[in-house]
């Protein structure tokens, strides 16, 4: 059931918010093959289910009252664990709240738990946790994509309607594509920072899954908000993103709206099915009258490499503080400071982790400064003027969300750039600060899913979210369910749509 | 480019991260592929571009120079390996 | 061969904000260890800094005081190590573009004036406190970390190599420590370590190209400044005489041993890796904003030096002592604002007391000005009484002490103690007959032409008058009768 369905239920009294999250809580306990969560806080939900009945039988209720949600659990929640996938801090209790977190919070849905993820967000795949990998609802043998793997898959496979995530190269919109649901990125700094791990601050985004369009536009007017704690926050009027999409349903509601296709979005190395979707996609939204025209981002093709400069060299810098000295890991055994040092970062960190941040560290490092970390800087640029060129022709541009379906877990773990390649089509709104989202436009023979990049210029969510509504008032791949028995050992339940 | 063992002993001392010597092998293997994605960056035309070091072309916001944190010592040390007095203790630190 | 000392300052001025530079914690010192270090101080995951206005303030204050260029836009960047008090692993400083760029402070010289130039002025923030005594005996070979003063905010000062002696390198100190307390940026407390200076410090033969330099940290003190670069430099010379080389490096001053000595090499290299905050955009200030602080400045000190002279008519050289510090020339004030009248003279009264007097009482008891027990009022009404004759010039030395020592004011004292002047002719006449009768030898010597005779008889009736007859009416009478 999509959150407007839930809200409508609970004020109708046909439920109750206890009632959905000791549901919640069953299906979670029934899917624990697939991994998605690292904490679920039972006691904690239902004490909040039982104050959001309260509040709906006061008649003092917010739209999200009584949903129960997840958060990616690199988002701090106070007095909850908070791991960020990591050993490094396996016991750490966050002593406060993210602003997003508390954002929902104050919208009045209820936390059940911390959703799994690739280790401090870094990966494609959500099998780098130190918590193990989350397995995708639509075949136990995949990956759900990542970083918020564990987000994308509560909400595919039915345990949650909607939950956090955060994208800094594609881990939203990555996941959704490979999970078969809606995951929305909004533009940089329209959604406060603090309180997320950071991974990399000039690229974090926070943003949230949802089955439809129109949930992700009530999750995203409820977490979006200036923040004085983030100097990157920014401050504009509060948004009604869901402003578009009340408009009655014309045969053609997408009349006028020009569509952009970057050739280098179509280009080889893309899985045939996938490009099969995303077509037929671009057909239904020329039914509904939009006009496609052509765009050129020449410069996009090296969005991975800058990317893979700019997110390590930020990372090295920003996973310095865990140190073993104020919180989490500490090593048991060393000689001196220097050897607690490394050896708390060696045992604390995994594989991957260690990995970006030797990157980054040399990256930065004197003789290569220019040469990398500047250079990557510029061509960032480059690629932000691309897309500058491309929305004076165009409102929307639309493309495939990955290059593949899901693929299986651990085909790619030992090959780091294959597994970068992921995020070929999605870094560039990272890179550049836009907002993007993915949104299900079909499926592979095998019954994975295949997911549509929908791309606006700065603070163009409305409309974004506007185009997805449209297509999924046409079409019904958001609302098809893995059955129960695809994900991991799958005897969860799925909800059906 | 491709990393020299010694790099890599560098780089992890940098970082401080232990590399243990049967994962150096492996570790380097995967840092000369990464370069090799990486380092197609170098042939870019790259002259007279400002680089983009933020997502958002902002300014600064300020904060009033008033105390607004409250004293939370005892919440923060709950988390800490090692504490006493209210210090943080960690190995001996030379200067 | 003769050799020249050239020598660099940077200096951190602790800036006299209230909260710490990125968050809102406090800045009091003293605090018990770590209840000033907030989530942003200890760097919890997920927090963020925020720039503190009035550190921007101040640095835009100090560029203007120096006739330095404001930067409209500047940048923060990361200083990456790793160290038990630097919570984040990297420092937030300015690095490529700082708040502030050039300017010079003026030192006074055997040769003149000298302008020392400033290379530039940075914003950053300090790191915490590592303790490595006073634990627990059971915690052998731990040092405790107090992350209070981390997050404080810093101006890094930073001189041209302008410098040529230990002499000048603390005048320009001195200069610097008068200027950022006059403009009111920073506190100036050293021994809290609120203005702390690093000298680089290399030698050359006179004409010759710059040497290598050494940088000697954390010098808390003006006096521990000249006793490191006297020894530095002689070293450096000694070591290139023996056919040696400097090398660059960082060292310590041990002010016990009056020596200066290297840190412990870092095993590695310093690798900063700076690069842009990504946390925190470029910090733009409008003219607008330059304009507020440029009128809300102070009179600076060398303005007012020569307004002192101009209009209180006291010596170029008084002028300068009293604007050495913003405390002492605000007491200079205070005391002049009470006096009736505002002319070249009682001007030069309050100047000479204020250098002298007031000088050597503050000094014997060691007091900031603050701390003194008597107020500019209260020394107006001790002036009040010399000008008019009421005491002596010696008299109110002895009245001053008995005020500092709280015995009430200036009027009290002089009726308690029975002080007043005398200035009845007719009683100094009495004594100088009683001294002339008591002292026919020394009237001879006098009337023989001996002046240091006469002298001797001025200080008998001074001290029968126990040193309240009015001098000059002593030394008329004596005359007088002498001239019998």
């Amino acid at each position: 059931m999509t959150i407007g369905e839930l809200a409508r239920a609970l004020r109708a009294r046909e439920t109750s918010s206890v009632e959905l999250v000791q549901e919640t809580l069953a299906r979670i306990a029934a899917s624990q093959a697939i991994n998605a969560f690292i904490t679920v806080d039972a006691d904690g939900a239902l004490a909040q289910a039982r104050a959001a009945d309260s509040a709906l039988a006061r008649g003092d209720a917010e739209p999200l009252t009584g949903i129960p949600i997840a958060h990616k659990d690199v988002f701090m929640t106070a007095g909850l664990r908070t791991t960020c996938a990591s050993r490094m801090l396996e016991h750490f209790v966050a002593p406060y709240d993210a602003h997003v977190v508390a954002k929902l919070r104050e919208a009045g849905t209820v936390l059940v738990g911390k959703t799994n993820m690739d280790e401090f967000a870094m990966g494609s795949s959500s099998e780098t946790s130190y918590f193990g990998p989350v397995r995708n609802p639509w075949s136990a043998q995949c990956v759900p994509g990542g970083s918020s793997g564990g987000s994308a898959a509560a909400v595919a496979a039915g345990l949650v309607p909607a939950t956090t995530g955060t994208d800094t190269g594609g881990s939203i919109r990555q996941p959704a594509a490979l999970t078969g649901i809606c995951g929305i990125k909004p533009t940089y700094g329209v959604c406060s920072r603090y309180g997320l791990i950071a991974f990399a601050s000039s690229l974090d985004t926070p943003g949230a899954f949802a089955r439809t369009a129109e949930d992700c536009a009530l999750l995203l007017a409820a977490m979006a908000g200036h923040d004085a704690r983030d100097a990157t926050s920014l401050d504009r009027p509060a948004e009604d993103y869901r402003r578009l999409l009340a408009a009655a349903s014309a045969t053609r509601p997408l009349e006028g709206l020009r569509i952009g296709l970057p050739r280098e979005y179509f280009a080889s190395g893309i899985e045939r099915e996938v490009i099969a979707a995303v077509e037929a996609a671009i057909a239904e939204l020329r039914a509904l009258g939009a006009t496609a025209v052509d765009v050129d981002l020449p410069m996009v093709k090296h969005a991975v490499p800058v990317y893979y400069v700019i997110a390590p060299a930020e990372a090295s810098s920003n996973l310095s503080r865990f140190d073993g000295v104020r919180y989490g890991h500490r090593a048991a055994q060393y000689r001196d400071l220097t050897e607690m040092y490394c050896r708390t970062r060696a045992e604390g960190f995994g594989a991957e982790v260690k990995r970006r941040i030797l990157v980054g560290t040399y990256v930065l490092s004197h003789g290569y400064y220019d040469a990398y970390y500047l250079q990557a800087q510029k061509v960032r640029r480059l690629i932000a003027q691309d897309f500058a060129r491309a929305f004076e022709r165009c409102d929307i541009v639309v493309g495939p969300t990955a290059p593949t379906c899901a693929f299986a877990i651990g085909a790619k773990t030992n090959d780091p750039v294959q597994m970068y390649l992921n995020d070929i089509f999605t870094i560039a709104a990272n890179l550049t600060g836009m907002p993007a989202m993915s949104i299900p436009c079909g499926f592979t023979p095998d019954r994975l899913p295949i997911g549509l990049q929908i791309q606006g210029n700065y603070f163009d969510e409305a409309r974004m979210l506007n185009v997805a509504h449209r297509y999924q008032q046409v079409t019904g791949w958001h609302l098809q369910s893995p059955s129960p028995a695809s994900g991991g050992e799958g005897r969860g339940e799925g909800l059906s749509p | 480019m491709s990393f020299s063992p010694d790099d890599v002993t560098r780089l992890a001392r940098l970082a401080r991260i232990d590399v243990a010597d049967d994962e150096a092998r492996d570790v380097r293997d995967k840092l000369d592929a990464i370069f090799g994605l990486i380092d197609a960056l170098q042939s870019i035309d790259t002259a007279g571009i400002e680089p983009m070091a933020h997502a958002q072309d902002v300014m600064m916001p300020l904060r009033d120079d008033v105390v607004t944190a409250e004293n939370r010592r005892e919440l923060y040390q709950a988390q800490a390996p090692a504490v006493a007095d209210g210090l943080y203790l960690v190995p001996k630190v030379l200067e | 061969m003769t050799w020249e000392i050239v020598i660099g300052i940077e200096t951190h001025a602790q800036l006299s904000t209230a909260s710490k530079i990125f968050s809102g914690a406090s800045t009091a010192f003293g605090a018990a260890p770590n209840t000033e270090a907030s989530a942003v101080d200890i760097a919890l995951p997920g927090v963020l800094p925020v720039l503190n206005r009035g550190a921007v303030e101040r640095a835009i204050r100090f560029g203007l005081a120096v006739g330095g260029a404001i930067n409209r836009r500047s940048v923060f960047a990361r200083k990456n190590y790793f160290y038990p008090d630097l919570p984040k692993g990297y420092q937030i400083s300015q690095y490529e573009i700082p708040v502030v760029r050039g300017g010079a402070v003026t030192i006074a010289t055997d040769a003149g004036e000298k302008h020392v130039r400033l290379t530039r002025a940075h914003l950053e923030e300090d790191a915490g406190k590592s303790l490595h005594e006073g634990l627990p005996s059971e915690l052998g070979g731990v040092s405790g970390i107090d992350l209070n003063r981390a997050g404080t905010p810093l101006l890094e000062i930073v001189s041209e190599p302008d410098m040529r002696s230990a002499a000048e390198a603390v005048a320009y100190a001195k200069a610097l420590h008068s200027l950022v307390t006059w403009i009111g940026i920073c506190d100036g407390d050293m021994q809290e370590g609120n203005f702390r200076c690093d000298a680089n410090v290399s030698v050359r033969r006179a004409g010759g190209a710059l040497g290598t330099r050494c940088e000697i940290k954390n010098l808390n003190s003006f006096r521990f400044l000249a006793q490191a670069i006297e020894y530095e430099a002689r070293r450096q010379i000694e070591l290139i005489e023996d056919g040696g080389s400097v090398v660059q490096e960082t060292r310590l001053f041990d002010p016990d041993r009056g020596e200066t000595r290297s840190m412990r090499s870092k095993e590695d290299a310093q690798d900063y890796r700076y690069f842009p905050d990504p946390d925190l955009p470029p910090l733009t200030i409008d003219d607008a904003w330059i304009q507020r602080i440029h009128s809300a400045m102070p009179e600076l000190p060398e303005a007012m030096r020569s307004r002192l002279v101009a209009e209180h008519g006291i010596t170029d050289y008084d002028a300068a002592q009293l604007t050495a510090s913003r405390e002492l020339v605000d007491y200079y004030h205070g005391v002049c604002k009470a006096l009736p009248a505002a002319d070249t003279a009682s001007h030069k009264l309050v100047a000479n007391f204020v250098l002298g007097e007031f000088a050597a009482a503050r000094n014997r008891a060691d007091v900031a000005i603050a701390a003194v027990p008597v107020s500019p009022a209260d020394v107006a009404g001790l002036l009040r009484r010399v000008a008019d004759r009421t005491v002596s010039g010696k008299i109110a030395k002895d009245v001053f002490d008995a005020m500092w020592a709280g015995e009430g004011d200036a009027d009290a004292i002089i009726e308690r103690r029975g002080l007043r002047q005398i200035s009845d002719a007719r009683a100094i006449e009495a004594l100088v007959e009683h001294v002339l009768a008591a002292n026919a030898p020394i009237v001879a010597e006098v009337r023989a032409g001996k002046e240091k005779a006469f002298n001797s008889l001025v200080g008998q009736v001074m001290k029968a008058s126990k040193s309240k007859a009015n001098p000059a009416q002593v030394n008329e009478i004596l005359r007088r009768l002498l001239a019998r």
